[in-house]
């Protein structure tokens, strides 16, 4: 049957289809492709060379990234793994956590909790920095890593997502043999309900990694020591550099383009799990 | 794959704890041995290196550099931690036209008590620019820009024009360019660059805010600027100039292959020339900006910055004991002007720390002499408290002039900014004359 239909809407092949994905295709992979080439230009070549002609001075680029004020793009790399990593993880952890109690217990004043969450997760993150830095700023945590992290650990789509899950993929009998057998609520949630949720705990933990991966605005207002600074704010320093300094294109174009690749990676190697279905888990548990 | 995630988090977690840590011991506050810790956040090039001078030398204060995204967005970020009440730096770098506002913000500190005595060592025009032209100090000035002519010398040649020293000679010479060839320019109209505008009517007399008595005065639109204003937009309603704006990647491109042939900018050019179009090295050249009355040479300023205190610093003292020798010491002039590569504001630095031009104008031997007379013909000018607004204004109502290339819209823009600046001061509450 599956393989009749791929025949079938393979012989039904329509052009214009055809057209339009090409262009979405060329659309999101030509400004790909010019970070490619243009990271490959001399300082010199890349504001005088044809566009898509590459050049051969990556690797000196690379050097001279790394050169700047003693390795600081390695040391922004490394800060934003920490942020993504460590946010990521434990943001999935919570929204797993806030996510199963929402679906699978019932306790006073649950649908005002959901909705204020359902509401969170349609205010941009972007509004909430600078609040989030006054109240960090009392608490005198800000310029330090944890100012970025413990925001990040919050994410309301997460914990919504979480939710869903939870109530697709952890059947109640499971839950209710778990506790025949003794299981308390922790021990429900962790070896029951948990492995159950991993597809789930995955597609969180990618979002919410790429989330803070990509995240400018909150490092940016939270951190003032540069050595604390995420790659985006980094770049956004070399390309501000006051109207009396020249921009450091090159570098930052280099840097952009070394900053996606753990991205490109992380996604092809969780690909496999994303795409196993939530059934899966359930019966492998 | 849970195991990989507890490890994965007992990794990173010490990671952090080592972090944290790390970043306690030099965030401020006063280290054993009653030594004095101060954080300096400024965008200035390898300040860093220049701020090693005085940590090998004062022991009992240390200053540590944070970097910071030039102009605006650091000004942003200390006004932010201003109203928090914590997270500035004890020394901050600011840019001229920003102090009155970051005085009224009560984000820099009065420090006349202990920095009162370095007037004589700054040209009156940086001096007033920190005082504001009170008792009180508000900084010492670091560098200054004042404006120059940056020209190809090849084209110049090719064409047999002079470097122009009138502003007429130098709207000729924009005709004679562009008639040559269709695709060249003189220079361009920069709709981005309020500072650069503002610099050229500094030039031709304007002073756009002043303090009455007890209220401000705001003369945006005054004869002057209406004088400058009219000339740009006769030169892009003419066609011989272009109305992009600068520091974009077409104007790179431009600069680059040589369609971009002139500059009006300042004595920090070379280093942005250098960095934005390496292969047209050797073909510049730098005269004085060209005169409205050559009888009365003037010129303006784009940029410059001062080193400033907080209010929240808690070792003001020290602070201006350390930027005192940053802006003043014959050893830091020498290593701002050619580690950090900026141009020091302090009068003997001429003399002292800029003996050789730089090294993208090595041909040209008169480059600091050039400087130097800019500096000393440079008109004085007072910015207000609001210089975001009117700067933003200038982006906007010049963006829309600029396309639509008629003269009038370039005079008619000095109203929407007049008039944008003015209301916004009386909103914050400011009192303003007329």
């Amino acid at each position: 049957m599956a393989v009749a239909t791929a025949v079938k809407a393979r012989t039904r092949r329509s052009p214009a289809a055809t057209v339009l994905l090409v262009l979405g295709a060329a659309y999101c992979l030509l400004p790909v492709l010019w970070v490619v080439i243009a990271s490959t230009k001399s300082a010199g070549e890349l504001f005088s060379t044809f566009t898509l002609t590459p050049s051969t001075h990556l690797f000196d680029n690379v050097a001279a990234l790394s050169d700047y004020r003693g390795g600081l793009y390695w040391r922004w790399m490394a800060n934003t793994a920490l942020y993504a990593g460590v946010g990521a993880l434990a943001s999935a952890f919570v929204s797993a956590m806030a996510g199963f109690a929402l679906a699978r217990y019932a306790f006073p004043g649950k649908s005002v909790i959901f909705n204020l969450i359902l509401a969170g997760v349609l205010v941009p993150g972007v509004i909430l920095a600078v609040p989030q830095y006054l109240l960090l700023a009392k608490v005198g945590m800000t310029n330090t890593y944890w100012a970025v992290l413990l925001p990040s650990m919050i994410s309301p789509y997460g914990i919504y997502l979480c939710r869903i899950f939870a109530a697709a993929a952890v059947p109640g009998e499971v839950l209710e043999a778990a506790r025949m057998d003794g299981a308390g609520d922790w021990h429900a949630f962790a070896r029951v309900a948990l492995p159950m949720m991993r597809p789930g705990l995955v597609t969180v933990f990618l979002f919410q990694f790429v989330a803070i991966w990509n995240n400018f605005m909150l490092p940016y207002i939270m951190l003032g020591d540069d050595r604390l600074f995420p790659v985006t704010v980094g770049l956004s320093g070399l390309l501000n550099q006051g109207a009396t300094q020249p921009a450091m294109y090159t570098s930052v174009i280099t840097g952009a383009l070394l900053s996606v690749l753990p991205l490109v990676a992380l996604f092809l190697s969780l690909q496999r799990y994303w795409q196993v279905d939530l059934a899966a888990g359930a019966v492998k548990a | 794959m849970r195991k990989a995630i507890g490890g994965a988090l007992a990794a990173s977690l010490l990671l952090l704890a080592a972090g944290c840590s790390g970043s306690d011991d030099d965030s401020g506050g006063t280290a054993g041995g009653g030594k004095v810790e101060l954080t300096y956040w400024s965008w200035a090039p390898n300040m860093d290196k220049v701020v090693e001078g005085w940590n090998a030398g004062h022991p009992g204060i240390h200053v540590t550099v944070n970097k910071q995204d030039g102009g605006d967005p650091a000004v942003t970020k200390l006004l932010t931690a201003i109203k928090a009440g914590s997270g500035a730096p004890d020394v901050m770098q600011a840019e001229y036209q920003k102090i009155p506002t970051l005085v009224s913000a009560d984000a820099i500190a009065d420090i006349a008590a202990d920095a009162g005595g370095l007037k004589a060592k700054f040209p009156d025009s940086a001096w007033n620019a920190v005082t504001l032209g009170s008792e009180s100090v508000y900084g010492v000035p670091q560098d200054s820009g004042p404006m120059m002519f940056y020209y190809r010398a090849d084209v110049f040649e090719k064409l047999s024009i002079s470097p122009p020293a009138t502003w007429d000679q130098y709207a000729d010479a924009a005709r004679k360019i562009h008639s040559a060839n269709k695709k060249q320019y003189l220079g361009t109209f920069s709709a981005n660059d309020p500072g650069w505008f503002a610099g050229l009517a500094q030039q031709a007399g304007a002073s756009w805010w002043g303090v009455q008595g007890d209220s401000w005065t705001v003369t945006i639109n005054d004869a002057a600027t209406q004088k400058v204003a009219g000339y740009w937009g006769g030169l892009v309603q003419e066609g011989v100039i272009a109305n992009t704006p600068m520091y974009t990647p077409d104007w790179n491109a431009a600069l680059n292959d040589g369609t971009q042939v002139g500059w009006l900018s300042a004595v920090w050019a070379p280093g942005v020339l250098e960095g934005n179009a390496a292969s047209t090295k050797g073909k510049w050249k730098v005269a004085a900006l060209p005169q409205w009355d050559p009888a009365k040479p003037a010129s303006g300023n784009w940029g410059g910055s001062a080193t400033s205190v907080t209010t929240q610093s808690k070792h003001k003292k020290q602070a201006v004991e350390f930027i005192t020798w940053l802006n003043t010491d014959p050893a830091a002039l020498k290593a701002l002007a050619g580690t950090a590569n900026i141009y020091p504001a302090a009068t003997e630095a001429t003399s002292t720390a800029l003996t050789a031009p730089p090294a993208f104008f090595a041909g040209q031997q008169d480059f600091y002499a050039i400087a130097a007379e800019a500096g000393k013909v440079t008109n004085p000018f007072t910015y207000g408290p609001n210089v975001n607004v009117a700067y933003s204004a200038y982006n906007d109502a010049f963006g829309k002039a600029a396309e639509a290339e008629q003269s009038a819209a370039f005079t008619a823009a000095l109203g929407t900014m007049q008039t944008t600046t003015v209301s916004d001061m009386k909103t914050a509450g400011f009192k303003v004359a007329g």
